[in-house]
């Protein structure tokens, strides 16, 4: 396999994950703002770290919610917006046609082209929702088509390595600036709870159901914030993502008989996340804490471009 | 992606003699709009010749060819309705497998799909091993034109092709000469366009042996037409024609330098900017072997590498869909980024093969193919089996003034012309146009060959009324290693225009799937 082949895999597996974790963001603050108060846009803008590009966003247009998620969706200048990370997943798979199964091939390119469609007529009439939608669920057969027909070689790996490093990022992204922005001096206890705000929060990963059946008990910021990091049996965790990526780094290690600095901090990271307690955290500071963490996955990430020649 | 390097040349002549002495005496004009032709020939009367031969429908007393029965019966048989579901869903099914082509120049993202026919073109068991006798027979001959043009040149020494039509052809690759290439091959996958102009009659139009493309659109319209027409395809024995990667990837590792039992074979891509992406990532997987752009390899030592994230891996043989100009910024192009330095170096020291062999270019353009004939005979020493279209180069004094007077009703074409560009359609031409071509001849008369409007065949074909006939040809590919492999049949590319003698995807054509009957199968 080339290194070219490697290194589009794995930007395909980030780009798609990215659009169905910004897919899912929209839906809860969406949701959030129609609840309660208007003012979450500026936060989820936090999120993709996009605070300026907001703030000059919105001097030139009146509606702000609405004109941030044109902005996240729509708008082919953002280069983290739904189109363009579905644009730049579908052009790291077309030029890996000969690597990925036509189930995957077609599944990316069939949204592909539903956007364009819908982005070909009138812009005032877009229904963004029903846009989202289509996002959100055909992601996830995308994925789903991987899964069930990918060969389990070093592209399948290299696919994995990408989405689920996204993944812990985005997570650990929205955790981070969630809590922040609802518990501005990092106490888990203070304040009465803003029932609606931490179940967004949780619905921001899809799992506010699944904070029922595992807790069993009224929402707790603390509970929360251990489900998000480190459950390893949630999936869209940060534990359980740097689970799978350590995973795949050893069956790389394994194919190609040799290790490196990415496999140490791969190994250290699922680690640290493995053995590391919730009160602990927040002993620490769940921001510092976050803050480490999403400095060493950006690391890793250099680390396997400089590992497997990716660069 | 625009499929031939060159469009069509409609002609009809009941003589392939090419030599300039019979050229003067016989010409075909094209009259009106219509499919009709008059064949003018010196002293003798005019006469009608029959419309175009319909492959389907110009049986004896216009009855049904019997290749064609089941097609006939299935064309009746099935209902509008169905048909126009039918084409619907070929549709879907090309835009959801990205089998596009975008032409060079398009918007990113503009693509756009080949138009596929869905009524087969069908032929015959005996017509096939006629044709593919004469294929076999012309693809030996240029390579062993190719081998002698960069080697001896002992052609050129018997008097038979002069010197300067080889050195000072604009394609020769000076680079390429002395080389001893794996089975003496150079033009390991030829497509040879065929036109059919009767029951008898197929002619060559021209030989590709660069990098010709449109095989895949052969694979898929198969694929295609098993799944949307079973019934018609269960009542004829169709040869298959899957094979045809199996037989690619051994041609490829049968041409290896070294004696490895598994040489390691790569295709050389320019990337997903070209209009044949689709092509080249779909031949690498069918094949399972690495689609690689120049930025993937590199040479160390005078041998060729792929990165990998294993490390450096050996590459044998390389399958270029990359021209020749871009190969090597070192020794041709330097502003190219599509190629790979130092790899030509590499060639020449015996350390890795490129398919197709540099240089090529002099064996196809429109000028040397006024002499493949005479490279048969001289090579072979046969007859040809498969006849040129008559052909006029400009560059002789004769033939340009027999090409002046008669432009309205000739082709004039650019001899290292393609994609239908640079090109004169006398007959479909404005008095103005005409004019404006005058003077570009008269400037360089040396860049242009002229040929007869030929009455192509037509097949019967899906349009916006129903089913009427239009202009077909035929590309076989042809496979030279240590062997010479044939998939029976070829790409059928059809002109959808009504009258239009182009068939170029770039200009408006379509293909159809190629039936190749079975020998004893109904009416072979």
């Amino acid at each position: 396999m080339l290194s070219s082949t490697a290194k589009n895999l794995y930007w395909m597996g980030r780009y798609l994950q990215r659009a169905k974790s910004t897919a899912r963001l929209i839906e809860a603050t969406q949701r959030m703002a129609l609840q309660s108060r208007g003012e979450e846009a500026a936060g989820v803008a936090a999120i993709f770290g996009m605070e300026d590009e907001f703030r000059q966003r919105q001097q030139q247009s009146s509606g702000r919610l609405a004109s941030l998620i044109d902005f996240l969706v729509i708008d082919e200048n953002n280069p983290s917006s739904l189109v363009s990370s579905i644009g730049a997943a579908r052009r790291n798979a077309r030029e890996e046609r000969n690597n990925i199964t036509v189930d995957v091939w077609e599944s990316l390119n069939g949204l592909w082209l539903e956007l364009s469609e819908r982005l070909r007529g009138n812009r005032a009439l877009l229904d963004r929702g029903a846009l989202i939608e289509s996002v959100k669920k055909q992601a996830v057969m995308i994925f789903g088509a991987a899964q069930v027909t990918l060969l389990r070689d070093e592209a399948y790996n290299f696919l994995q390595l990408g989405a689920f490093l996204e993944r812990a990022d985005n997570t650990a992204r929205i955790l981070d600036i969630k809590f922040h922005a609802l518990r501005p001096d990092g106490n888990p206890h203070a304040q009465e709870l803003d029932y609606f705000a931490w179940s967004e929060v949780l619905a921001c990963i899809g799992a506010v159901r699944t904070y029922r059946r595992i807790y069993r008990s009224a929402l707790d910021p603390m509970k929360v914030a251990e489900l998000m990091m480190l459950r390893r049996d949630v999936p869209r965790s940060v534990h359980h993502c740097l689970w799978m990526v350590d995973l795949s780094m050893r069956e790389l290690a394994e194919a190609y008989g040799s290790r490196g600095e990415a496999d140490r901090l791969a190994g250290e990271l699922h680690a640290r996340l493995r053995y590391t307690r919730i009160d602990q955290v927040f002993d620490m500071g769940l921001n510092k804490f976050l803050g480490g963490v999403r400095g060493d996955i950006a690391t890793l990430s250099d680390e396997i471009g400089r590992q497997f020649l990716l660069d | 992606m625009s499929i031939s390097r060159d469009a069509h040349d409609p002609s009809v002549g009941e003589d392939a003699d090419t030599s300039p002495a019979s050229l003067g005496r016989k010409s075909l004009c094209f009259v009106g709009p219509s499919i009709a032709y008059i064949v003018i020939r010196q002293g003798v009367k005019c006469r009608m010749a029959a419309k175009a031969f319909d492959e389907m429908n110009s049986g004896a007393a216009d009855s049904v060819r019997a290749p064609y029965r089941a097609v006939a019966n299935w064309l009746a048989q099935t209902s509008p309705e169905k048909v126009a579901a039918t084409r619907h869903e070929v549709d879907v099914f090309y835009r959801r497998h990205g089998i596009t082509f975008g032409a060079y120049g398009a918007v990113d993202g503009a693509e756009t799909t080949i138009p596929f026919d869905i009524i087969p073109r069908v032929i015959a068991w005996d017509e096939w091993e006629h044709l593919h006798k004469g294929l076999v027979q012309r693809v030996r001959a240029l390579n062993a034109f190719l081998a002698d043009a960069y080697g001896e040149r002992e052609i050129c020494r018997a008097g038979v092709i002069p010197e300067q039509q080889v050195l000072m052809n604009a394609e020769f690759v000076a680079m390429a000469q002395g080389l001893d290439l794996p089975g003496g091959v150079h033009a390991h996958i030829a497509g040879i366009d065929l036109v059919r102009v009767g029951e008898k009659d197929f002619y060559v139009l021209e030989d590709n042996v660069r990098t010709p493309s449109g095989v895949s659109y052969v694979l898929e319209n198969r694929e295609v037409m098993m799944r949307l027409a079973p019934e018609l395809f269960s009542a004829m024995r169709v040869l298959p024609v899957a094979d045809y990667t199996e037989e690619l990837l051994a041609t490829l590792r049968s041409v290896s330098f070294s004696d490895d039992a598994a040489p390691n074979v790569v295709l050389l891509t320019p990337g997903h900017y070209n209009s044949a992406y689709f092509e080249h990532a779909f031949l690498a997987d069918e094949m399972g072997i690495e689609l690689v752009k120049g930025s993937d390899l590199f040479v160390d030592e005078g041998r060729v590498y792929m990165r990998t994230p294993r490390g450096p891996q050996r590459v044998d043989v390389i399958y270029r869909r990359v021209d020749d100009g871009f190969l090597d910024p070192l020794a041709m192009r330097p502003d190219s980024f599509l190629g790979v330095a130092g790899l030509l170096g590499a060639l020449r020291a015996g350390r890795v093969n490129i398919v197709n062999a540099l240089g090529n270019g002099v064996a196809d353009d429109k000028s040397t193919y006024t002499y493949v004939p005479e490279m048969v005979r001289f090579y072979l020493g046969e007859e040809p089996i498969l006849n040129n279209v008559p052909t006029w180069r400009c560059d002789r004094a004769d033939d340009f003034k027999y090409v002046l007077e008669r432009l309205p009703e000739l082709v004039v074409k650019e001899i290292h012309g393609s994609g239908g560009k640079g090109m004169l359609v006398g007959p479909t031409s404005s008095k103005a146009e005409i004019e404006e071509f005058t003077t570009l001849l008269k400037a360089r008369p040396d860049n242009y060959i002229a040929q007869p409007t030929l009455a192509l065949s037509t097949c019967p074909t899906f349009v916006g009324q129903g089913v009427a006939p239009r202009h077909v040809d035929l590309r076989p590919f042809v496979l030279s290693g240590r062997k010479t492999t044939i998939i029976p049949g070829g790409l059928t590319r059809v002109a959808l225009k009504e009258g239009s003698l182009v068939v170029n995807s770039s200009q408006g054509g379509g293909t159809k799937d190629t039936w190749v009957l079975a020998p004893g199968a109904a009416g072979a």
